[in-house]
């Protein structure tokens, strides 16, 4: 309780009162989501279902395809939205002086994190798979999801720059570094935790969608393990999706299983990242 | 006096945008002495010293005329190689401003800037300047733990032993001791007195006492305009100019 | 040494302004490639069809290419979205911002923003298998694909963006201003409501547009749980068809590309995007606004 006087009057008790309730429905949503998921797909949580195929009998059919087809695109999409959204950031916050054209720049970033994601979707059919003919492919998957969550990582990325205090900055020049030393031995190092945390978030962000892979014409059905770049694929989301819109209950158990995989998996990327955070925090301390 | 300085400067005006931060200002600065530049707050003390080593070029909209000769070496010219100006004129900035990595890592830094690697000759480096930053005695056991576990007195003198690490001919302190305690004040005033053996030192500062005590020169600086400067002791016996009796006589300031 | 000291470092910058150069080549893409495809398909549908029309039927026999079906569907299942969230959000970030010890909010605040950590697929999951079935025991004519499930759940979907920033802006109520209400003799009751909620009206405005824009350009959730019914009316406990279920339903399908059936994907994806973005920009501005205060 901040200030005012300490005992609350009847209307201020019926007031936070509603409060309560509101911030526990909401509370309790979240339980019930998650609940529902673990309820129903804690069943599936076997060999047979983690190491099996699709088929058209549900209590036979597996996700391994989509499990992997999830795995490579997640790999991809960190290999290259990452590299090429901290570059971005290091343009933006070092290279960049204030003026108009960081100003148009930063609203165009802002803009693209908004764009709808099936959008994203449309215009990955149109660059990857149509115009560089990369097919309905992991890599034109991967690209597409890539392009989407770039803004997220450019953005976070250069919160975390903004973090690193200018006087370190100040010291490492006045020590005869370049702008490049600078950059290198200083800003990189010590904004890597946060550039870290920002970008495993866009990478949950990235395993959890399907809209776009959708819309790139990510089979629903892949009965095969995906063996390249090229190959076409699924994920965990799509699959989810496909089993969902089958009439059948038995099938909505097996989304609810492929959905705890998705959710288990979201965690452990999670904690890898926080692992990772972690460390290398510790290491910096240390030097 | 001019062909003895280490540093001379002639009508140097900074330009913040349309600010007009430094106001022709000319001095010279005899080698290995101490030069203790005074003044009120925002009268341009910090932005002259920022102007010898070209830190203002790092803020958007600075602009600098005039000229600055280091050496005989002039600064303000194009073809000047600012990072190796940098090297030759170390700062040491008010907050002590240690990297969060081990102490050696600090003062090695900006040897490793210019390429060193040989691990023997960086320690006997890093050894020299914490040496000569008073720090040796102190901290020889702890080289490989964080410089942000050293106590405020020795981060700013680490800050001071990591320019050093560089061989500087020049050291610009921007009020060195204003964050610390008396005791961690009196350290590093000792230090500096013992350094101008080796380096010329320029010192701004709020503190008229220290400047009397520690300074050769002494620069009074006034609404971006230097005043007067001249001997230590002629400023704070008896300045040619009013506005300095006035400031240093405590009538405003 | 020096010299590949020297490339390096040219290198280096000139791949940060490659790297930076590819978000402007995405939204030059975004708008090239929307707008050839719409172009292409305005050669064959003529404008005031698609915006006079009331009727969607483009993968029938008998095709007509009225948007308003998609869009009513897709303004539907939004507002029922922001019906939810944004009176939730306002009234927990209240309580967190004004109520609630720092330390309590600390713990609760991640805890919902767990919310935005979600995957789609499971609120469409959540909205078909737990939550229609549920509200079918006391609204017997809530259809099995229904706008009002689909737009419930949108609502817990969004709530964590509405919730932060309504949050961050009542924090930004200056505590002089709070003080100065009291000194007034104001109740801690009044002062909320008459001087903090009104001083992050802005704040609180730009949550709801943002959250809004959110909403629309979900696919998910309404592709699993709302239908795929393009008819005008506003029904919520019938099927409706977003924009973003059309473009995913015959995405999924076998409508061969390069066909007019196939253009019509883009023509209401630039809808879509056109309308997002003006959401997201009357977000930004009013942030923008709220930041220079």
């Amino acid at each position: 309780m901040r200030f005012g006087n300490k005992t609350a009057t009847r209307r201020e008790l019926i007031f936070y009162a509603l409060c309560l309730i509101v911030t526990s429905f909401a509370l309790t949503a979240l339980l019930i989501t998650v609940g529902a998921i673990v309820a129903s797909g804690a069943l599936k949580l076997n060999l047979d279902f983690l190491l099996g195929f699709p088929s058209r009998k549900a209590e036979q059919a597996g996700i391994l395809p989509a499990l992997l087809g999830s795995a490579y695109i997640i790999f991809l999409v960190a290999v290259v939205s990452v590299p090429i959204g901290v570059l971005s950031a290091l343009f933006f916050e070092e290279y960049l002086r204030n003026g108009p054209i960081k100003k148009m720049l930063d609203i165009n970033l802002k803009t693209l994190a908004g764009v709808p994601s099936i959008v994203y979707g449309l215009i990955g059919l149109q660059i990857f798979v149509r115009t560089f003919d990369l097919g309905r492919s992991i890599l034109a998957g991967a690209l597409t999801i890539s392009l989407l969550i770039l803004p997220v990582v450019v953005i976070a990325s250069r919160e975390a720059i903004r973090q690193v205090p200018g006087s370190f900055r100040e010291a490492s020049y006045a020590l005869g570094a370049t702008k490049f030393d600078t950059i290198w031995r200083i800003v990189i190092p010590f904004s890597l935790p946060g550039i870290i945390t920002g970008s495993i978030l866009a990478l949950s962000r990235a395993i959890g969608e399907a809209a776009p892979l959708i819309c790139l014409g990510a089979l629903t059905y892949v009965a095969f393990i995906p063996d390249g770049l090229f190959s076409p694929f699924t994920t965990l989301p799509i699959q989810a999706f496909n089993w969902i819109s089958r009439p059948q209950p038995e099938f909505h158990q097996n989304a609810a299983g492929a959905i705890l995989i998705l959710i288990i998996l979201l965690l452990i990327v999670n904690s890898l990242g926080i692992l990772i955070r972690l460390k290398l925090q510790k290491r910096l301390n240390l030097g | 006096m001019e062909e003895r300085s280490a540093i001379v400067t002639k009508g140097v005006s900074l330009w913040y945008n349309d600010f007009r931060a430094l106001d022709s200002v000319s001095i010279f600065i005899p080698a290995f002495s101490i030069m203790a530049i005074i003044g009120p707050s925002g009268c341009g003390k910090s932005s002259f010293l920022r102007c010898l080593n070209r830190m203002n070029d790092l803020i958007d909209g600075a602009k600098v005329t005039g000229s600055i000769k280091i050496f005989g070496e002039e600064v303000l010219s194009t073809s000047c190689d600012v990072v190796e100006l940098r090297r030759r004129v170390g700062m040491v900035f008010q907050k002590s401003n240690p990297f969060p990595k081990t102490v050696f890592e600090n003062v090695a830094f900006g040897l490793k800037l210019k390429g060193i690697r040989d691990r023997e000759f960086l320690l006997y480096k890093v050894e020299k300047s914490l040496r000569m930053a008073g720090l040796w005695d102190e901290i020889k056991d702890r080289l490989n733990h964080s410089a942000l576990d050293l106590s405020g007195g020795q981060q700013q003198r680490l800050c001071i032993a990591r320019a050093l690490a560089v061989d500087p001919s020049v050291l610009l302190m921007d009020e060195p001791a204003s964050a610390l305690d008396p005791k961690s004040t009196a350290k590093i005033e000792e230090l500096i007195l013992e350094l101008k053996k080796t380096v010329t030192i320029i010192i701004v500062t709020h503190n008229l006492q220290q400047a009397k005590r520690i300074s050769d020169h002494c620069a009074f600086f006034l609404d971006g305009r230097c005043e007067e400067f001249g001997p230590t002791a002629k400023i704070f016996g008896q300045p040619d100019k009013q506005s300095t009796s006035d400031y240093v006589f405590g009538k405003f300031g | 040494m020096w010299l590949f000291r020297k490339t390096t470092r040219k290198a280096f910058s000139a791949l940060c302004f490659f790297s930076a150069s590819v978000s402007i080549l995405t939204t030059a893409s975004i708008i090239l490639f929307l707008f050839f495809e719409t172009l292409e398909f305005f050669k064959e549908v003529p404008m005031t069809e698609f915006f006079l029309s009331t009727t969607w039927s483009p993968l029938f026999e008998k095709k007509e290419f009225g948007i308003w079906p998609l869009i009513t569907g897709t303004l539907l299942t939004s507002m029922i979205a922001l019906i939810v969230a944004l009176p939730t959000g306002i009234l927990i970030s209240i309580f967190f911002s004004e109520v609630v010890d720092r330390k309590y909010r600390r713990l609760l605040k991640p805890t919902l923003e767990l919310l935005a950590a979600i995957p789609t697929v499971v609120y469409g999951y959540f909205a078909l298998v737990v939550l229609t079935p549920f509200m079918q025991n006391f609204l017997p004519n809530l259809q099995s694909f229904n706008a009002l499930s689909a737009g419930i759940v949108m609502g817990l979907m969004i709530l964590p963006t509405i919730l932060s920033i309504s949050d961050d802006s009542l924090q930004n109520v200056s505590h002089n201003l709070r003080l100065a209400g009291y000194a007034l003799g104001a109740t801690r009751l009044q002062v909320t409501f008459f001087i903090v909620v009104p001083a992050a009206g802005s704040g609180i405005f730009a949550a709801s547009v943002l959250g809004l824009a959110r909403a629309i350009g979900e696919t998910m959730i309404v592709s699993i749980a709302a239908g795929q019914m393009p008819k005008l009316h506003f029904n919520p406990l019938e099927a409706v068809q977003t924009m973003t279920a059309y473009i995913a339903q015959v995405s999924l399908g076998d409508t061969p590309y390069g066909s007019l059936e196939f253009r019509t994907v883009f023509a209401v994806a630039t809808v879509l995007f056109i309308l997002t973005l003006i959401l997201n920009f009357l977000a930004l501005k009013l942030k923008i606004s709220l930041n220079s205060v």
